[in-house]
């Protein structure tokens, strides 16, 4: 993350200028949304989505391959502030106005989850795509834990989430909206209410299931002007039950099994818990060089039965040059768990290679797990310019189902590591040793010792040598 | 080298060696017995020193004050217990979950090789429950570990209430990097093997166990607590592990800082540590714990839940509440207090734990010995037995060349090939021998159980330790069976080539224990070594055979039992001794199979064949 933030940076002061200095007026200049969603165990999810568009001169390259995906991942990356203080430079608003005045930073890290995203892409502005505008869409997902943060109660306020309330919306912003899930609960008001009390609610089908919003729209006067503020609140009339919360239909979980520093195991458990539906999915592996994987060693095995992939592709790895790269489509029967292992063998580096903290261990990326999951409810075809921004998150293919993607854990695995505290001591012993006993012992067991006794020779020698050193000759 | 080289000079060293051969090994040995007992003295034992920059300056405030939530918790876990009857798996999860915690359970069974006598069981089966604390923000790539094993014979009813105070403590905290695990095994070590087995998806024991839905990265480190009171009066420590490994003494020293930050009385084997350092007696109390450390490292066994972290690369200690008769003591909320210090400063830890000694003998918590220091007690001791080898050779070498020198040919020249060879192929069947004994008595205990119940009124365990002393002794009958097979040429040689085999051999072996476990390689060198040196089949035969059994690894580990209740100032009587070392033996056995201990296969397949083999040189006919 941190990495793709200056790069964006980069382009975004390349060409802004050119969008705005277009004859046309921009158009779309700025939506922006906030999607608040209690959660039965207390917990309440808020994302923001701030989306910038404006006009570009630049004309599309004839011949480029738009099918040619790069992927890269920096497993070991945090999100921290400094991701965010950049980020929030990215808002038309900064952080002045509109949604944007509840982006604390020390609120938005005192929470249980946290992600921040920023999306460029250009967008055709007509059929054959001769020109395109440019689209710049920044998303920020929290968790608010109410263990953490809500001190164990469930109620929630905009103040008591993020310190701040809303006072007016982004003067550039052509749509700022607040939208509250309240599915299940405004029939009657029974288990939660909203206050101020919703004008309008909007209604679709999110990840396969039929939800409620309330919706506030900040450009409307009437929801600010009121009390010069807006200040959602939730309470929880009879509070949910803590039960263990439902299970989504697909999720993954990963691994590395085995104990020492030769040998070990990558495994993926894929879990399918739709009670009747078999659905394939894609999953892609890209497993650093210095994990050599024993491919014969794949197997995948869903209910105890062998699970043989439909396609596989692997590309093997080169030494300090590319990951392995392995993507399989497989089939997940339904209401089971799905075990996709591997073996490996820890590679030693070069010395140079370690990272400054090598026994830390070496990460591994997530593996990226997509899938078509099939949906209850029918979905209907979208307008994306018409829908809500959040749409965006929750793509639907066709009205049997959607489309999710899923990242695993990424792994830390422990390679063998040199203890780097002496290795001075280390050589020198080691030289020393080999040189001064092996050399020696060598000699000692090939060679074979015979005393020869100094013989003094005849008396002709004796002469012929006396009479040498007399010349100055060395001796027979 | 050159030395060596010169034949003359060759020959003049030889003579030396020849010599001053007893005088050189008895000095060896001296010198080796007086080191290990020097290793408690100051020059040697040096201040333990935190290495690990992580965890150096001390900047954490402790807030933990659920004293009365945790007495409580332990409260209701010993009503259900009581009521169940087994661990209260329901109520566990229960509570953990309104804690915060993500809470898993996994349930694993066990058969023994043998009904295990002590706990009366068999078939071993039971739960673990856990439940994972998800670190804020993070990925879930590394974890650390606290844990309560639950046992029908260890109630640990208080560290469980404690496991879960600290549990809800540290749920409200936004600080943690790393995810906590808290674990309450049942069955003890059982349950804990089964959850490392099953959390690592190996299989090292033969455990049954059903797969973790939930997992936390890699374990960084974990720390096992017991505690069956309210109060205590002290901690001690244990750090002995699986095979006498040991944790990163960084671990030992964090929970040192702890107990003098918190002005907790801890203890090291039960032994206060001396507090002076310049008169005899500090050093002599050391030498106390030092060898009941060198006893518990060398039975190989895990001393506590922690041992069996270690396999996987986890440093691990356990931490014990004792409650004894002083006057001062301490309530939850210090040792919770300790704990989550521990805990939080393994949560700064950027890299695993492996700045500060991995090899290291304690005289006193706050004393250790370096793998330097200490290994010259053993190289000592080894080196007697170079020395003898090296007599030996040198006689066979000149038996070989006598006739030749007094046949008048000039100078030594090699022995003669044929002489050799006959030497070499009369060794070849005492040692088949003796390992063909080992291998029986590693097998046949366990395997020969049914037939032994069938036709004695025995119990199983008693079948396969009586099996046991019966294959052992059985053993000391080589001899006169080795001879049958053996041709009568050349008797001398004959023996002094089997001992010289035998003598590399035991010195190789004890080597690399010693390398391993320092403690089990020293013991058995201590003993083993004379006897072996002094073992000849003319001279009084009984006393060498006398001493030569005494020395012998059963009577070791009897002897072993009797120094560490003396140690323990609870002295065993005869009889008792006798059950103890009975009982010794089944649980080695039964620690071999059910955790991979290697002392029972060592001393079976490896150093009881090479006694045998110094028995058979002192009946050699």
């Amino acid at each position: 993350m941190a990495a793709a933030l200056p790069l964006v940076l980069l382009v975004l002061l390349l060409l802004g200028p050119v969008g705005r200095g277009h004859a046309e007026p921009p158009r779309d200049s700025l939506r922006e949304e906030l999607v608040i969603t209690p959660l039965p165990s207390g917990d309440v999810a808020a994302t923001f989505q701030f989306r910038t568009r404006w006009d570009s001169e630049l004309q599309r390259e004839e011949g480029t391959d738009h099918n040619f995906l790069r992927y890269a991942v920096l497993p070991r990356e945090v999100v921290c502030t400094e991701n965010l203080t950049p980020w929030k430079k990215l808002l038309p608003c900064s952080s002045k106005a509109g949604l944007s005045v509840l982006l604390k930073a020390d609120r938005l890290f005192h929470t249980s989850y946290h992600s921040q995203a920023v999306h460029i892409r250009p967008v055709c502005r007509n059929a054959r795509c001769t020109s395109v505008s440019w689209e710049l869409r920044q998303t920020l997902s929290v968790v608010f834990d109410a263990f953490v943060t809500g001190q164990g109660k469930k109620d929630w306020s905009l103040f008591r989430m993020f310190s701040r309330t809303l006072t007016e919306p982004c003067p550039l912003a052509s749509e700022s909206r607040v939208y509250v899930d309240i599915t299940g609960y405004n029939q009657d008001n029974e288990t939660l209410e909203v206050t101020p009390p919703p004008t309008t609610t909007y209604q679709d089908v999110i990840l396969g299931a039929r939800k409620t919003y309330a919706v506030y729209d900040l450009l409307d006067t009437a929801v600010i002007n009121n009390s010069r503020n807006l200040n959602l609140q939730l309470k929880w009339k009879s509070p949910p039950e803590s039960e263990a919360p439902p299970v989504p239909f697909l999720h993954a979980q990963r691994y590395v099994s085995g104990y020492g520093l030769q040998n070990g195991k990558l495994n993926t458990l894929l879990y399918n818990t739709h009670p009747h539906r078999a659905f394939p999915v894609l999953l892609l592996d890209t497993v650093p060089w210095h994990l050599r994987l024993y491919v014969h060693t794949l197997t995948i095995t869903s209910k105890g039965k062998d699970n043989k992939p439909s396609y596989v592709h692997y590309q093997p790895a080169q030494d300090r040059l590319q990951p392995h790269l392995l993507e399989m489509l497989i089939q997940l029967p339904a209401n089971s768990a799905t075990k996709v292992s591997i073996q490996f063998e820890r590679a030693l580096l070069k010395w140079t290679e370690y990272t400054p903290d090598p026994n830390h261990g070496f990460y591994v990326s997530p593996s990226v797990i997509s899938a078509l999951v099939p949906s209850t409810v029918a979905a209907k075809p979208v307008d994306w310019e018409e829908s809500p921004l959040f749409k965006s998150l929750y793509p639907v293919s066709d009205s049997s189902s959607y489309f999710v993607r899923l990242y695993t854990e990424p792994l830390l695995v422990n390679l063998p590591t040199p203890d780097f505290s002496m290795p001075y001591n280390v050589i020198c012993l080691t030289c020393t040793v080999v040189a001064v006993c092996y050399g020696s012992f060598y000699n000692l067991l090939t060679r074979t010792f015979h005393i020869e006794e100094p013989s003094t020779g005849g008396l002709a020698k004796r002469l012929a040598n006396l009479i040498r050193r007399a010349r100055g000759v060395p001796p027979l | 080298m050159g030395l060596l080289s010169d034949p003359v000079r060759r020959r003049a060293l030889a003579r030396l060696v020849l010599r001053l051969n007893a005088p050189l090994c008895v000095l060896s040995y001296v010198a080796g017995i007086a080191w290990f007992l020097a290793l408690a003295f100051p020059p040697l034992t040096q201040r333990t020193y935190m290495s690990e920059n992580a965890m150096g300056s001390t900047m954490v405030e402790e807030q933990f004050a659920g004293g009365e939530r945790a007495r409580s918790f332990a409260r209701d876990f010993a009503a259900h217990r009581r009521k169940t009857g087994a661990l209260p798996v329901a109520w566990l999860e229960r509570t953990m979950r309104s804690v915060g915690l993500e809470v898993y359970t996994q349930s694993f069974s066990r058969k023994l090789p043998f009904p295990d006598e002590t706990r009366e069981r068999y078939m071993v089966a039971g739960t673990n429950v856990y439940g994972i604390l998800r670190a804020p923000r993070a990925a879930s790539t590394e974890s650390l570990v606290l844990t309560v094993p639950c046992g029908p014979d260890s109630t640990n009813s208080q560290a469980v209430g404690l496991l879960l105070a600290l549990a809800a403590h540290f749920r409200g905290q936004i600080y943690w990097a790393k995810d906590i695990i808290f674990l309450v095994t049942e069955q003890d070590l059982l349950g804990t093997e089964a959850w490392l087995e099953a959390y690592h998806d190996t299989n090292v024991t033969g455990m049954q166990s059903s797969p973790l839905q939930g997992r936390a990265g890699a374990i960084q480190a974990a720390l096992a607590l017991e505690l069956s009171s309210d109060v205590v009066t002290s901690l001690d420590v244990a750090v002995e592990g699986l095979n006498g490994q040991l944790p990163n003494l960084d671990l030992l020293n964090l929970f040192q800082t702890f107990c003098q930050k918190g002005g907790l009385l801890c203890t090291l084997q039960g032994k206060l540590q001396p507090q002076d350092w310049t008169s005899v007696d500090g050093p002599l109390q050391g030498l106390q714990t030092l060898l009941l450390m060198t006893l518990q490292q060398a039975s190989g066994r895990p001393h506590g839940a922690h041992g069996l972290f270690l396999r996987y690369r986890v440093e691990a200690l356990t931490i014990r509440g004792i409650n004894s008769f002083r006057q001062y003591k301490y309530d939850l909320v210090a040792v919770g207090k300790a704990l989550e210090g521990m805990f939080r400063k393994l949560n700064h830890l950027l890299e695993r734990l492996h700045q500060s000694f991995f090899f290291y003998v304690l005289p006193a918590l706050s004393r250790f010995v370096s793998i330097g220091l200490y290994m010259p007690a053993a190289g000592f001791l080894l080196l007697v037995l170079g020395l003898k080898a090296l007599e030996l050779w040198m006689q066979l070498h000149e038996a070989g060349a006598g006739p030749q020198e007094a046949g008048g040919a000039s100078g030594p020249g090699p022995p003669l090939p044929p002489a050799q060879s006959v030497g070499l192929a009369s060794l070849v069947a005492p040692l088949l021998i003796s390992q063909a004994m080992g291998l029986a008595l590693y097998v046949l205990p366990v395997l020969g159980q049914h037939v032994a119940t069938q036709h004695f009124p025995v119990a199983e365990a008693e079948a396969v330790v009586l099996t046991l002393l019966a294959i052992y002794a059985a053993g000391l009958a080589l001899p006169h069976s080795a001879h049958r097979v053996m041709s009568a040429q050349a008797p001398d040689r004959g023996w002094m080539a089997l001992k010289l085999v035998a003598l590399i051999y035991l010195a190789l072996q004890l080597a690399c224990v010693a390398l391993t476990n320092f403690s089990l390689g020293f013991l058995l060198a201590a003993t083993m070594v004379p006897a072996a040196a002094l073992t000849h089949p003319c001279g009084p035969r009984p006393l060498y055979a006398a001493l030569l059994v005494l020395t012998s690894p059963a009577a070791t580990l009897l002897g072993c039992l009797f120094l560490w209740r003396e140690l323990q100032e609870a002295p065993l009587s005869l009889a008792e001794g006798w059950q103890l070392f009975l009982a010794a033996l089944a649980q080695g056995v039964l620690d071999h199979h059910t955790y991979g201990a290697l002392l029972f296969p060592l001393l079976a397949l490896g150093l009881y064949p090479c006694w045998l083999l110094f028995w058979n040189v002192l009946f050699w006919k």
